[in-house]
This record gives structure tokens, sequence and C-alpha cells, in this order.
């Protein structure tokens, strides 16, 4: 009986798909480049082979773990735009450890960095989260600006204090960690790392949290509808803070997990925006564990064109950023026009007409079943 | 703007569907010129459907709709409005933050210039049509200034003022207080002698008082058709429920139970600062229904906040069992036996996107019973929703479904569900019916007197006098925040309540 309303979805996320790749192609076109080319090096690239399949899925890493914690913080009714900061937070502190881990068995190095790094995400993610509990701080300005905060923070600690000793050019970086905090990789030559390992462990475990405990169940109530989370006795604050908490940890995890696996250092530019794009594959994932999974593949793709768009062809990278922004437009419209009743009523009518049963006779069996019931 | 006269509004055969739902099934229906039609049904009839199909807001599958005897065809409420038909919805639609004039000038679009509003205009179009139908309004309130009463009246100016002939009204009475009920119905009746009106509504007496003629709908047929004063408000709620109706009625002798709820010299403030209660004292014991009777806005929502913890109190007390229960934590309040129907029960009574059977729980996730280790017991919880659809008649496909999507009637015996079977020691129950018709009230009403059989002390809040003196073993009367006067079942009557509440001391 609902046939025509996942026609409805289907063809709208179709047509959105088709807007985007058409203003995509203008863009291309207004820069000189290979229509077909480029989208033909995003879509194929990945899948050349096993090393360049590698790198899609090592951009999934800090993906998946970041929009984790967002699905966390969103569901409990807290925007977490710093998961940049948190990032930067989680990278400086598992680096402060990690480059003190010789000596220490790789067994214990690593989940004590990668515990680390969650914990300066956490604090870091605790204080928009108490400020919005306690004095109803707009999340939104103060992680946005705890971002920048952050930002300068770690700059000045790899300029500075962590500055790498051998470094003489005044490249601002600290030393290599220590290889006891490295994360293996699976296959040599390629960039995949035990990263992964952790990520699909958080997808099991946030997923468990929101959907099978009663702390998720109070977040998932309280970010629902904050009045009726108070009403039923639920601490509305507290929520709202361990939320914030385990969203900074998660992105916290994410900067660990990118410098032991990926840089081996902590340098400019470390997060490379994965605290933003995160947001936008929560979203995309629908806040969902599973859903997050599909979303955080398919940018990591996008993300990686970038690098093979820069070698290939001469359409700048930056072309992808702006793709993202399309998708991001066009996922917002496509919502609305999803959750539009009219206009779900107006796709029945024009291509549904006389297909739909009689349902006269559904709805008798319905009043039925009530009285019997 | 078509400005002839609309004679006859005749709807035939109209048939609409949803998904699952059969909302109007050949609907046929006539209004002629001065008639006020009541539309009358219990929640889920397909009332607000039908009127949505002749605001042009829904179109319908089959039937037509014909305006003096020439079919029209409405694709949206703006080709009903060209017509002079305008609709007041349930819901006001005003901009709070806008004063009356600019929120009539938002729908009047010959006020519109190419780079200013004509306001002039609009303010003699608002004083000619108050001066018309006595409806009193100052254009330069703002509307959040104004009483439910008031921005009712500047929404029924709005529709005027945007030229309607032919007036729809959405259960108009739903959200005001006895005496604005009243004086609407006198304006209603006295505006019927230029417009044609239909009223939704499900309170008899409203009916009976106002309309020419009565249509009945039920499953979304009409199944009965006629004038009004043929008939008793007794026949036509029978006729609406499909069964006789009887009024569930308190008839048992005060109780001596011990005291359970205690609240001394309770001062409490409302969101905007001043003390809405203010030396406030009432008792309520085991086993006993007190009702507190008063016009809305006079501390209710405030004094039953600060029983169940949701509300600072600033000075006073409120015993509980012997213990202060003031200032504790919502959470607090329901561990030690507290139960709490609260007023808006789409928003705060329940999570609305959370499923019913996720909502059934919201207060006890953490108990043994659907929960280990903070780990939730999924059959458990299952079984329980089961039976409490079925205990508590809770009419919906399955306990899956978002909670928000019921009817009210619905969504009320979930709330009650829940706080029912957590086997309250005392429940505090604001505006529990409002809403409601005439079969889940009367289902609630009944379960709340089996509530009071048990020995649970019952506050019942309303300003429905008939449901306080049909349940209550005393009567409290608040006024600005405090209690006026307490009376026993048998000495209250509607008048001698009216005038307590209307804030005159009986000594005077």
């Amino acid at each position: 009986m609902n046939n025509y309303k996942l026609w409805y979805k289907v063809s709208v996320i179709t047509a959105a798909i088709l807007i985007a790749l058409v203003v995509g192609a203008l863009i291309i076109l207004a820069v000189g480049g290979s229509v077909f080319e480029t989208y033909w090096i995003i879509i194929s690239m990945p899948f050349k082979n096993m090393r360049s399949f590698c790198e899609v899925l090592t951009r999934m890493i800090p993906l998946m773990i970041i929009a984790l914690g967002i699905s966390v913080s969103s569901r409990s009714g807290i925007n977490n735009i710093g998961a940049e900061g948190q990032m930067y937070m989680g990278v400086i502190a598992s680096c402060a450890i990690a480059l003190h881990c010789d000596g220490i068995p790789r067994i214990i190095a690593i989940p004590l960095c990668i515990l680390f790094g969650a914990i300066a995400g956490a604090a870091y993610g605790f204080v928009p989260g108490f400020l919005k509990a306690k004095l109803e701080v707009s999340e939104l300005l103060s992680t946005v600006m705890l971002n920048y905060a952050a930002a300068q923070f770690y700059l000045f600690c790899i300029r500075i204090p962590m500055l790498d000793p051998n470094e003489k050019t005044g490249t601002p970086m600290t030393a290599r960690i220590s290889s006891n905090a490295t994360l293996t990789k699976f296959i040599k030559g390629a960039s995949l790392h035990q990263g992964i390992i952790l990520a699909a462990i958080l997808v099991v475990l946030i997923y468990i949290l929101l959907f099978k405990t009663t702390w998720g169940y109070k977040m998932r109530a309280a970010g629902a509808s904050e009045r009726a989370a108070r009403y039923g006795g639920i601490n509305v604050s507290r929520y709202l803070i361990i939320s914030m908490m385990i969203s900074g940890a998660c992105a916290g995890m994410a900067g660990a997990v990118e410098l032991m696996g990926v840089q081996g250092r902590a340098m400019e530019g470390i997060t490379s925006g994965y605290g933003f794009s995160g947001i936008v594959v929560a979203l995309f994932g629908a806040l969902h564990p599973i859903g997050i999974i599909p979303a955080a593949f398919f940018f990591g793709i996008l993300l990686y064109s970038q690098v093979n768009l820069q070698i290939l062809t001469a359409v700048p990278p930056n072309l992808v950023s702006t793709l993202q922004g399309l998708i991001i437009l066009i996922i917002v419209a496509v919502q609305m026009a999803i959750n539009n009743p009219y206009s779900q009523e107006r796709f029945r009518k024009r291509f549904f007409k006389g297909t739909i049963k009689d349902i006269r006779n559904t709805s008798d069996i319905c009043a039925k079943g009530a009285k019997e019931a | 703007m078509n400005n002839e006269r609309i004679r006859e509004l005749k709807v035939e055969h109209i048939t609409k569907r949803f998904p699952g739902v059969l909302a109007s099934d050949n609907i046929s229906l006539t209004v002629g010129e001065h008639e006020i039609l009541a539309l009358v049904g219990e929640n889920g009839a397909g009332k607000t459907t039908l009127m949505n199909i002749i605001m042009g807001l829904y179109q319908p599958d089959e039937g037509h709709i014909y305006i003096n005897g020439e079919e029209v065809n409405f694709k949206s409420p703006n080709d009903a409005f060209a017509y002079g038909i305008g609709m007041v919805h349930q819901q006001y639609m005003l901009v709070p933050n806008m004063t009356v004039l600019e929120n009539i000038t938002l729908g009047m679009k010959e006020s519109w210039r190419t780079t200013k509003i004509d306001t002039a205009m609009v303010r003699t179009r608002i004083s000619e049509i108050s001066k018309k139908y006595s409806l009193h309004v100052d254009p330069d309130a703002f509307v959040w200034q104004l009483s439910v009463g008031e921005q009712q009246r500047v929404e029924l100016v709005k529709t005027l003022c945007l030229g309607a002939k032919f007036l729809i009204l959405d259960e108009p009475t739903s959200a005001l207080t006895p005496q604005e009920t009243d004086e609407l119905i006198r304006l209603l009746d006295n505006m019927s002698r230029e417009l044609s009106i239909i009223f939704i509504s499900h309170k008899l007496n409203e009916v009976k008082a106002l309309s020419h003629k009565v249509s009945i709908l039920r499953h979304g047929r009409v199944v009965f058709n006629g004038s009004t004063k043929d008939y008793s408000p007794k026949e036509i709620a029978a006729l609406m429920t499909g069964h006789e109706v009887e009024t569930t009625e308190n008839t048992e002798s005060p109780c001596e139970g011990a005291p359970a709820l205690t609240i001394n010299n309770l001062c409490v403030r409302s969101d905007r600062g001043f003390l809405a209660l203010d030396d406030f004292n009432l008792e309520v014991r085991q086993g006993e229904i007190v009702g507190l009777a008063g016009v809305s806005g006079n501390g209710q929502r405030e004094l039953a906040e600060a029983i169940n913890g949701l509300r600072k109190v600033e000075s006073g007390s409120i015993s509980f069992f012997g213990e202060e229960i003031s200032n504790k934590t919502p959470h607090e309040v329901i561990g030690l036996g507290m139960g709490y129907i609260p007023e808006e029960r789409n928003t705060e009574g329940i999570v609305p996107s959370m499923s019913i059977k996720e909502n059934l729980i919201l207060k006890d996730s953490e108990a043994s019973r659907f929960s280990k280790a903070h780990i939730l017991k999924e059959k458990e919880i299952e079984d329980y929703a089961q039976a409490a659809r079925k205990d508590f008649d809770i009419r919906s496909p399955h306990i899956n479904i978002a909670a928000g999507s019921l009817s009210g009637g619905n969504i009320q015996k979930v709330i009650l569900a829940r706080e029912i079977s957590r086997n309250p020691k005392f429940l505090v129950c604001v505006y529990p019916i409002r809403g409601l018709d005439m079969g889940a009230a009367e289902f609630i009403h009944r379960q709340l007197l089996d509530l009071r059989k048990k020995g649970v002390g019952i506050l019942l809040i309303s300003e429905e006098l008939e449901e306080i003196m049909n349940l209550s073993d005393r009567i409290a009367v608040i006024f600005k925040g405090r209690t006026q006067k307490v009376l026993m079942r048998d000495e209250a009557n509607s008048s001698r309540l009216g005038i307590l509440m209307a804030g005159v001391k009986e000594d005077e």
C-alpha cells in the first residue's frame, strides 16, 4: 500500500543525484575540465586496484569514528560542530604519549595513546556540553569558537613545546611517534591500518549504546523532546553533557588513529577537515551507526578523488569540496521534499492514479480489529 | 474576489482515502444561507479531513463540491478564499510577536503595495468588521499579549477581513474557558444573520445551543443528518458513539483516608516571573478525588509542575505522605509514587517521535522489570506494551508506530496506561479530557474512579465544571494563585463555582 511512497523517495533521490551531477558538470566546464573524464576518475579510480581501494577505506576510518560520535550528540539534542577541535585535541594528547612509548609493549602503548586521545576529545566536548546544559549557551556558537581555539593551541604545541628537535627548516611538526605506538598496516604498500578495527568496534558499541541500553534510550528521549524527558524524570542536562563527551571522545580517537595509523607525527592540517566532513557523513547516514558505513564509504571515495584529480587532470581538487557542498545542499532540499505530504500526494495522483486498490475493505477490517481488541 | 453571496454550499459523494484509512466515505452535505451546521463525531471520524477538502487543502478522490449549484474545483485554500470561504483552524495561525494589525495584513494581499503596505486601509477594514459583528479587537496589541479567547477573535476578524462569507470553524471552543465559550456562541449566533457557518465540535451542549442542523460522522461516513432542535444532546451522543453514553459519576460517600498530599503556603513563580501561586493551600487524602476548578492561567499549570519537581518552589511546603517534596527533582518525585498526567499531552506527556512501546517505559527504563545492568529487556517491554495496548484500548495498528501520530484520545490512553500501570500512590491530572471525544473521555473517567477505589488520591485540575462535579469528592476553586474556597461535592453547583472562579468571595 505504501508502494508509491517508496517510488516517490527513489525518484526524489535519483533526481537529486542527477541535479548534483549536472551542476557539478557545469562547474567542471567552467574551470575548463572534461566532465566525463572527471566523473570517471572519481568513480573508477577507487576500484582500480587493492591499493587505491585501501586508500578509500583509510579515509573512511576517521569519517566513521567522528560520524558515530556526531550521531550520539545529535540524537541527544545537541549539534556538535566542534568535532574538528576535539580531533585536534585528540591528536595532540595522543601524540604527547606516543612520542614516549619506546620500551612500552605495543599491546599497552596503542590502547593507551587512543585512550588519551579519547580523554582529551571528551574533555574538550565537555565544555560546550556543560555550557549548554547549565547556562543555555548555544552549542553552535561555543563549538565553532572552540574549534578556532583548538587549532591555534595545536599549532602552538607543534611549533614550540613539541617541535621536532631534529627539524632545522622550521616546519612546524613533532618528531615521529614511537614505532610501538604506530598502528600496523594490513597489506604492505597499502595505507589501510588497524584503525579500521577500532571503527568497526565503535559501530557495534554505539549501536548498542543508542538502541539497546537505558542510557541510549534516555539520550534519544532527551534529544527528541526535552520537555517530555524532563517530565519522565530524565536528567536532561546530565545526558546532554555525557553525549557531548562521547561525541568528543570519538573525535579525539579519530585524531589519535589518524596520527598513529597515517601520519606518524603531528603536523599542520592533520585533521584534513574530517571534523566537518564527519558531520555530513553522520547526517547522510541518517544518524544511524549502520547508515554511517555506506555514507563514510561514499565520502571516502569523494575525498580520495581529490588526490587523483590533482595528479591526473587539470581540474582543481577543490572541485570535490564544491561537489561535497552541493551534495549537502541537495540532501537538505531532498529531505524537505521527501517529507512533504502535499508533493507526495501530487506524485501519487500523477503516477499512481487508479492503481491503488480500493481500501474500503482494509479499513473495515481495521475497524473490526479495533472493536475486537 | 467573487462577490456573489453563497446561497448554498453542497458537497456530494465525497470520498477521500489515505493509505490504510478511508477518511471520507461518500459524504454528502448541504448548507444554506444563514445556516449553522454542526459537524460532530468522535476523534478520527473524518471531520477535519472533510473541511480540508472543502478548503482545497486536500483534493477528494471522488465527489464534487457545488456553490450555488455550480461545480467548483479548489486547488488550494486561495481558491476557496476567492469564493468567500474562510476557515479558522483549531491551532491558531498567528505570529505571536507581531501586532494584530500586522497579522491581519499578512493575509490581505490587496493591502500590499509595491514598496509599502497600506495599513490605513487594513485598519479601516478591521474597524468596519469589528463594528458589524461586534468583534472587538485592539489592532495595536501584540498577539502574545492576548488570551486564547482574544486570539480566536483575531482569527475571526482576520478571516472576515479577507472577505469570508462562509465560515468553517474547527473545534472553536476547545481551548476556551466556559465564559469565553458562552461569548463565542453569542457572537456566532449573531453572525449567522450575515453568514453561513459550519462548525466542528464534540461538545453537544454547544451544538444544541448554536446550530440549526447537525450532521454526525462516524468512521468517515455520515450516519445522521437532522435538525438540531428535534434531538436531545443524549440522543446525539448515542448516534455519535454508536451506543448509549452513560456519564461516569462518583457516587460514593466522601472518604476519610489519611492525608496524601498537603500543600501549605506555597509560592511559585510563573515563566514571566510573577507569583503564579501565592500562599496556596490544599489537602488531598488517600482515596479521594479533589477537583481544582478555575479559569486556566490562574496558577494551575504552575501548581502541577511544582508538585512534580518541574518548577522551583519559592517558599512554602508540599508534603507527600509526610515527606517534603518541594524542590526535589522529577526523578525523586516519581520514585516516591507520584503519577502525573500533564496538560500538554502531545509535547510533554509523550515523546512524539518515539514509538508507543518506548513511551510506555519513559519513567521506568531503569526498573528491573525493563532493564538489567542498563541493557533494555526488549521481550519484556514488548509484552508489557502489548498488554497495555489491549487493557487501555489504545487504537493503533501496532506498538511500534510513533506515539505522536496517534489521535489525542489515544495519546492520552498511552499516558494513562503508563501512569496507572506504575501503580502510583497519587495522581495529578491536568485537563485530562480536553479536546477528547465522549468515548475516550468516558474511558478515562472510569479509570480515574477505579484508581480512587484502590485508595489512590487524585488531584483533578480542570476547567470543565461538569467533569469536576461528576468526579470529585471535594472541589477547590483556584483564583489568582490562591485557594478561593473548598466545597464538598453536594455543596457545589455550577453557578456557585462559576462565581467563585470569577474571583468573587462568597462572604463579600
